[in-house]
């Protein structure tokens, strides 16, 4: 990240302080060590000081990896800034490791000259053999030189912290993640009164643990005010962002107040049918709290239930929803397909991760596009919505909704494990602003005998008549159906025509959908194409190039299918086209064979987002080699 | 002022569409039941719904002029758990079969009926796959010959009372296709309960098991191989009524002949209203040829519903949160001004 130095007044206690535009700072330690816990509390200090923030959880599959091991070790980066950031940062500018696995795999993403902020304590023998140490890194001369090294005994100093409280020894250890966040705030002057009221809300009932993590909290602080061993601290202004209120918020919470707002404003009952899987279930566990707004939690008992009850759902008139994640969505293929030949509203979340198969849990990965498009059998199109960034959740699970019921198909609505987690600063929406979803039953027959489902309109969309209506008694189904009539028919000339009615009902989407954007010159030499969560490293990445003068622009999709109806002219204004993505080129596959271009991918499997600097430097060679 | 509900007769509810179950078939006889049933009930043709999963027995909804559902093999109850909490005043009945609840639904039957959902759950039992025409099934007997199992099949058989009834059932009955009055009664109570309504029919696949249950619904054989479950009576059948259950000093039931020692007092007396599932379960592991095997509803006690928890979770959080408003979910927590 750039960072500049300013003028660097005399403050407190003859230290200088310096301002930085853009910081990077990880908190890594095992997964027992609250780092997730840490990180989110400075990203709201942060984020309420006014600062644009973009985080990255990463943690690993296991809730507790054996102690101290490479494979437990949690982090949690976050970037703050004083103007608009798109990502959480390539690498580090503070780290903060609380023992040597942390340190180990954690290292080699902080910058030359970076600060490494270590719990000497943890450094025994032991930890250190777990780690793959032979050596203690902190005592030989060479492992980490180069970095403003602070050896702090966080142990020592936390126990000391929270004596007289009767806390067991465990206890006051797990306050140990608060002193490390206080001795970063200190560090970056934040101002501790949200975590403090946090504290005050979480541990109200156990006032010895809250007191126990005050104290840890301000002993970090005051550690870095007192010790000679920090001689500077650092200051970000707030951001310009656009004037109004905001509050933080990752991708599944957005999404559930997304849901939530469908409910309210459309008077109509959410029903969110789901089975728990990482990582969807925070959707879950958020609209559970969200009753009060219409909205009914299921939490069936697998994947397909979940998908089935969507479907009854839809049938009973709900506005329904499903959520999962690859493996999840693998199992409700066989009742999306229901879904589809039925002609009811619904919505599939697919919050993608790495696969194949159970493949990497916690990690991120764009690999479910091609299962979306294609995952089931049969001639079954749906429309596929994917959100760019945690708060585009929000206003898209709003869209696919609305597309849903104007169209009677279910939806699919594509996230991953990066926006779903990761968290940004939210502009706070006037309610009076927001577009409700409008849904609308048939009150009377729409034939003189009897009810036609199948009777569709212009759009070739069908009625969604709700059940319990008198006088609109009729059956829906998996088998092949006639047109108008909806009974059971399995001539080959209706079968041609149904399947073509239901591709042709999907594809007419793209006349409804608003047009393609295009960021940079309309035209020129080489178009970088993007979608879903790889928005801010792409984003940022093309401006730098762009900055240095390139013919380059940037087209970010958040419709998938059917394509907004303008992508093809905008594909032939440029001469390249390059398709930055999270998978083996899966967009890519698809503009190849929707448009006959050439595109060239830059694909990346890894669990990880891009850096920013990865995808510049791809542009960079592609520009100048024609390859990449 | 009251409004009268018009009359509604069987004819109501037949649809128009052409009936394709084999000629014989005992799913003619239950779809017949059903519309006798159905206009008794006082409740408008509108708020039924069918749902059903895949399998000869699943063309049902097709043939009830109500609304219905036609969906993917096995997943009926999950379906029909959607479409309850969805409308939750709807009466729902489930359709479905030995190989749809049992095999390929096993997991989403035993989960609808643990919660207590409050839906009817019909499963035709013909001890065959019919429509993919006659592979064993998981209620098919050990040793059965069909173009799966040419040797004689090995798998022990399920036993649908026992997994509804283990699953705790709040309605556990069974009735035979062509027992019409009985089946007719048993239908009837099914959709008086409130909670989970489970009747497993013996019904005759004519074409790829026919006559599987002809001990149990011939007029030659069925009283002797039968009981009929009435509450608070005890276990007597036989041709002569001669004969009757009773449980001996090993807890376990034995067939005994009545006159002599023993009296009625001293048979099994039927408890539906049990609260523990103990005596309904010891009914149901009654099978053929060893013992007569018990018809009518085996348990049916009450319990609170999985529609209606949810329902009234959603009522308390209003009545505590009053009804949501967005303005105070988005601006909750830490909010910051930027000017």
């Amino acid at each position: 990240m750039a960072t500049t130095e300013t003028a660097a007044p005399e403050s407190l206690n003859g230290k200088r302080t310096e301002q930085l535009e853009t910081v990077v700072v990880r908190f890594c330690g095992d997964s027992g060590d609250g780092m997730q816990l840490a990180g989110t509390q400075f990203t709201n200090a942060s984020a309420v000081f006014g600062n644009d923030v973009s985080t990255l959880p990463d943690f690993p599959a296991e809730i507790r990896a054996p102690a101290g091991s490479l494979a437990g070790v949690s982090g949690f980066q976050l970037c703050f800034s004083a103007h608009d950031i798109y990502t959480p940062g390539d690498t580090v500018d503070t780290l903060v490791a609380m023992n040597p696995a942390a340190l180990k795999t954690n290292l080699s993403d902080l910058k030359r000259g970076g600060t490494l902020i270590l719990n000497e304590d943890a450094f025994d023998r032991s930890n250190l053999s777990k780690a793959g140490y032979a050596t203690n890194p902190l005592e030989d001369n060479s492992s980490l030189a180069g970095y403003r090294v602070h050896k702090v005994p966080m142990t020592r100093l936390t126990r000391d912290a929270v004596e007289g409280l009767g806390l067991s020894q465990r206890e006051a250890d797990r306050c140990r993640n608060f002193f490390a966040l206080g001795l970063v705030y200190w560090l970056y002057e934040r101002d501790s009164k949200p975590t403090l009221q946090w504290v005050k809300d979480k541990f109200g009932k156990n006032p010895a643990v809250a007191e126990a993590n005050v104290r840890a909290l301000n002993g970090g602080y005051n550690y870095g005010f007192s010790t000679e061993s920090f001689t500077v601290h650092y200051q970000v202004p707030p951001a310009k962002l656009a004037p109004g209120k905001y509050r933080k918020i990752t991708g599944n919470e957005a999404l559930a107040y997304g849901l939530a707002t469908v409910a309210k404003l459309s008077g109509t009952r959410v029903i969110y049918s789901g089975y728990p899987i990482t990582p969807a279930s925070d959707i879950l566990h958020e609209l559970s709290k969200l009753k009060h707004f219409g909205v009914v939690t299921f939490q069936a008992e697998d994947e397909i239930a979940a998908m089935s009850a969507t479907v009854g759902a839809a049938f009973g008139g709900n506005l329904a929803v499903t959520a999962s994640s690859g493996p999840g969505i693998c199992l409700k293929g066989e009742a999306m397909g229901l879904g589809m030949i039925t002609e009811l509203p619904m919505i599939i979340v697919d919050v993608q991760r790495g696969g194949p198969s159970t493949g990497l849990p916690t990690k991120t990965e764009q690999s479910d596009l091609l299962l979306a498009m294609f995952g089931r059998n049969g001639e079954s199109p749906l429309p596929i919505l994917a959100a760019a960034t945690p708060s585009d959740c929000f206003d898209l699970i709003q869209e696919a909704m609305r597309i849903a019921v104007d169209f009677m198909c279910p939806v699919i609505f594509l996230s991953d494990g990066y926006i779903a987690n990761g968290a940004e600063p939210w502009q706070i929406p006037k309610v009076s602003d927001l577009k409700p979803v409008v849904v609308k039953h048939p009150s009377e027959r729409n034939s003189a005998e009897h009810f036609l489902p199948y009777k569709r309109d212009e759009r070739y969309v069908r009625p969604w008549a709700l059940i319990g209506t008198k006088g609109l008694e009729h059956r829906v189904g998996g088998l092949e159906k006639a047109d108008v009539t909806g009974n059971v028919e399995y001539s080959p000339t209706n079968h041609q025509h149904m399947t073509d009615i239901r591709f042709l009902k999907i594809a007419g989407i793209a006349d409804y959908i608003p047009e393609q954007t295009v960021e940079g010159p309309e035209s020129g030499e080489l178009l970088v194409v993007s979608w879903g969560g790889t928005y801010g490293s792409v984003r940022t990445a093309v401006r730098q190039v762009q900055s240095e003068g390139k013919s380059v622009a940037h087209c970010h999709l958040r419709y998938m299918n059917p394509f907004p109806r303008n992508l093809g002219e905008i594909l032939k204004n440029y001469e390249k086209v390059l398709v930055p993505e999270l998978n083996r080129g899966q967009l890519r596959f698809l503009l190849r064979n929707d448009f006959l271009i050439d595109a060239k991918g830059l694909n990346k499997i890894q669990g990880k987002p891009f850096l920013v600097s990865e995808v510049a430097e791809a542009i960079r060679t592609f520009l100048e080699n024609g390859s990449i | 002022m009251s409004v009268e509900l018009p009359q509604l007769t069987a004819k109501d509810f037949a649809s128009d569409q052409e009936i394709r179950w084999c000629p014989r078939c005992g799913d003619y006889s239950i779809l017949a039941q059903m519309k006798k049933v159905l206009p008794t009930l006082g409740i408008p043709k509108e708020k039924f719904v069918f749902v059903s999963g895949i399998g000869c027995s699943s063309r049902f909804p097709y043939y009830m002029d109500t609304y219905g559902v036609h969906g993917i093999h096995g997943r009926a109850p999950a379906i029909a758990t959607g479409v309850k909490l969805a409308k939750p005043d709807m009466q729902v009945w489930v359709i479905t079969g030995d190989g749809d609840a049992l095999s390929i639904g096993g997991n989403h039957f035993l989960h609808c009926i643990r919660r207590n959902l409050d839906v009817k759950v019909i499963l035709f039992n013909n001890q065959i796959y019919g429509l993919t025409k006659g592979q064993y099934s998981p209620t098919s007997p050990v040793g059965a010959r069909t173009k799966s199992t040419p040797y004689g099949s090995v798998d022990r058989p399920i036993n649908p009372l026992c997994v509804a009834i283990g699953a705790e059932a709040t309605f556990a009955a069974r009735a035979v296709d062509v027992d019409i009055k009985h089946l007719t009664m048993v239908l009837e109570r099914a959709a008086h309960h409130k909670g989970t309504a489970f009747v497993e029919v013996y019904q005759d696949c004519n074409v790829f098991n026919s006559g599987a249950f002809n001990y149990a619904s011939k007029k030659e054989e069925k009283d002797d191989n039968v009981v009929y479950l009435e509450h608070g009576k005890p276990l007597i059948f036989g041709k002569n009524r001669n004969r009757g259950i009773r449980i001996n000093e090993m807890s376990r039931p034995e067939i005994v002949e009545l006159g002599g020692d023993i009296r009625e007092d001293d048979l099994l007396f039927h408890d539906e209203k049990a609260p523990e599932p103990s005596l309904a379960f010891l009914l149901a592991r009654m099978r053929y040829p060893e013992f007569p095997e018990p018809l009518g509803v085996f348990r049916d006690v009450q319990r609170p519903t999985y529609d209606e928890g949810v329902m009234s979770q959603l009522e308390a959080a209003v009545a505590k949160q009053g009804s949501g408003n967005l303005d105070e979910l988005y601006n909750d927590g830490d909010t910051w001004i930027v000017q």
